[in-house]
């Protein structure tokens, strides 16, 4: 089983490990989140070459409040798995994987556009599906679906470049 | 195939010296297919930087399905990738029976593989056509949409419907396949056939077409990985990953096919994997007529399954079931879930988290294009302007899908 691989491995990391309807799934410590997720990527017996998904779940009743979801799937030993890092609101974080897969560029933007969750270290980090002018964060449980957006003024794209120039 | 010395050295670094020009492409583009925006970087036709814009499309389909009951997602689901909607319906009815811990019957299991297989063909007809189209080749175009068109005709006689289906539920779906469905798919395969092989004889071995196409948008296999592609943008690089394999779904294991695989990873081993996957999803499907079982559709727990319609009107028992399973919804059990399918662009994933009540509490989805979209930046940086269309017409953008 890989979970209890994964705690044999990592004791202070994982702080739970669960098998739920087939899917296997960690709960990791964000401090330790990327040499976590390097080991999974690199060590032998675990090779998660695919970032298949990094989401959110908002759980406004608990303390920490958001939890970050990753998917990872092995091509070569073809296993799943599921890693959350629970994060709490004020301020949310956790460090960025970009450097480790190319895939979690988009990803953890729309993680950043939908939750208002930062990623650290992720090297440009804006919204990607809302205009950057977009108030809120849609995917957080306390936006109400029906919420109104403020009218946007019309800007020139030639004379104010919306993402000039780095 | 080697290539000739011709085809190789598309890719030329920017002069530094030479001004850079700002260009902003789309969205009201015919080539963006009316939803993408290139922020572009040009050294004359040169792209220096290619920063792209989605999100236009973008109708909250995350958040519009935590507001209704799991069946009420079913709509909603259509409209992810309208080119092969039973795929989405497909796999959004295995994530929440997965949660629910329920298995639908054999001949469901057979029933969607077929009319997944179906879409994963009309997606690849479009996703070809247009690509076709847009390097000139319209006569195939035109051809290739024909042919979706027998196939859209079985869908409709399936589904009731030829774009929007939502055609599967919790538990099975509205409509059994109808009794002449192996005549109708008989006389649709004899001339998708036709089509197929004319369209290959237009473009395979085309000049032109390869020249547009080989050695553009190249993307090896390790980036391919790392940048998260999966289905044909990564088969096409070599790497022989497909759900329907890999992690096998309803009865794609009792299936005898095979994964077309590319070497190159550029824009024509794209357009090869998808034209003979087709001729592997007509396989499946035929064996999957062959051996299709009898026996219902639909499981009958009535806590999951809408009553028949005459017990709802001559019963008052069979009246509030129904009340309920509206008004309330299905009562899946707390938890969470990821259910990966084949979709006809690569891994489409559902992750679905329950609170316990009738309604959905998370349902997030993965959206391969979306992933595609955000490794065409590497793809396209040293190349000229037409090579945007043909990349970005073999990652086959669909906006519902990618934008949500």
């Amino acid at each position: 089983m890989l979970t209890e691989k994964l705690k044999e491995r990592f004791p202070d990391a994982i702080l739970d490990a669960r098998i739920e309807h087939g899917d296997e799934t960690v709960t990791v410590n964000r401090d330790r989140g990327n040499d976590f997720f390097r080991a999974l990527r690199d060590e032998p017996g675990f090779e998660f070459n695919l970032l298949v998904d990094v989401t959110a779940v908002d759980w406004p009743d608990r303390k920490p409040r958001f939890e970050v979801v990753y998917h990872l799937n092995s091509l070569t030993l073809g296993h799943r798995l599921r890693v959350k890092i629970p994060v709490d609101a004020a301020g949310a974080w956790v460090h960025s994987l970009t450097g480790l897969w190319g895939s979690a560029d988009w990803l953890e933007r729309e993680c950043f556009d939908m939750f208002g969750i930062a990623f650290k270290g992720h090297p440009d980090l804006r919204r990607i599906l809302m205009y950057d002018s977009f108030e809120g964060y849609p995917l957080r449980k306390d936006y109400l679906y029906n919420k109104r957006q403020p009218v946007v003024e019309e800007i020139d794209p030639v004379v104010h470049p919306l993402h000039p120039s780095k | 195939m080697a290539l000739p010395e011709r085809w190789k050295n598309k890719i030329v670094p920017a002069d530094p010296s030479e001004e850079i020009m700002e260009l902003q492409m789309g969205p009201s583009h015919p080539a963006s297919h009316g939803t993408i925006k290139f922020n572009l970087k040009l050294d004359g036709e040169r792209i220096v930087d290619c920063d792209v814009e989605v999100g236009y499309l973008h109708r909250g389909f995350e958040k519009m399905c935590e507001q209704g009951t799991w069946t009420q997602c079913f709509p909603y689901t259509d409209r992810l990738n309208y080119a092969s909607p039973c795929i989405n319906n497909v796999g959004f009815a295995l994530a929440v029976e997965r949660l629910l811990d329920i298995d639908t019957t054999e001949r469901c299991k057979y029933v969607r593989m077929i009319m997944s297989e179906v879409a994963r063909i009309a997606d690849h007809l479009t996703c070809l056509g247009m690509a076709s189209s847009e390097v000139g080749a319209t006569t195939v175009a035109f051809y290739m949409l024909e042919a979706r068109e027998f196939l859209y005709d079985l869908i409709e006689a399936v589904t009731g419907a030829r774009l929007t289906v939502t055609w599967c539920r919790v538990g099975g779906m509205t409509h059994d396949l109808p009794t002449d469905f192996n005549d109708r798919m008989k006389a649709s395969f004899a001339r998708l056939d036709q089509v197929l092989g004319d369209c290959d004889k237009l473009l395979s071995r085309n000049r032109v077409f390869i020249d547009r196409m080989a050695n553009v948008g190249n993307f090896p296999k390790e980036q391919a990985i790392s940048y998260g592609l999966t289905g044909p943008l990564l088969r096409a690089a070599g790497v022989s990953y497909d759900v329907r394999k890999a992690h096998p779904y309803l009865v794609y294991d009792r299936m005898n096919f095979e994964v077309p695989l590319g070497d190159r990873g550029d824009n024509y081993d794209r357009f090869n994997v998808r034209f003979q996957e087709m001729y592997q999803s007509k396989r499946i499907i035929e064996q999957a007529l062959a051996s299709l079982p009898e026996g219902p559709v639909t499981i009958t727990d009535p806590k999951i399954v809408l009553p028949d319609k005459e017990k709802v009107y001559n019963s008052i028992e069979g009246l509030m079931n129904h009340f309920k399973l509206i008004m309330e919804g299905i009562h899946v059990p707390a938890g969470e879930v990821y259910q990966a399918v084949e979709g006809a662009n690569g891994e489409l994933g559902f992750y679905v988290v329950s609170d316990g009540s009738g309604r959905p509490y998370r349902v997030r989805v993965r959206p391969p294009c979306f992933l595609g979209m955000g490794a065409l930046n590497k793809m396209l940086i040293g190349r000229m302007i037409p090579d945007i269309i043909t990349t970005f017409g073999m990652i086959n953008m669909i906006g519902g899908e990618c934008d949500r």
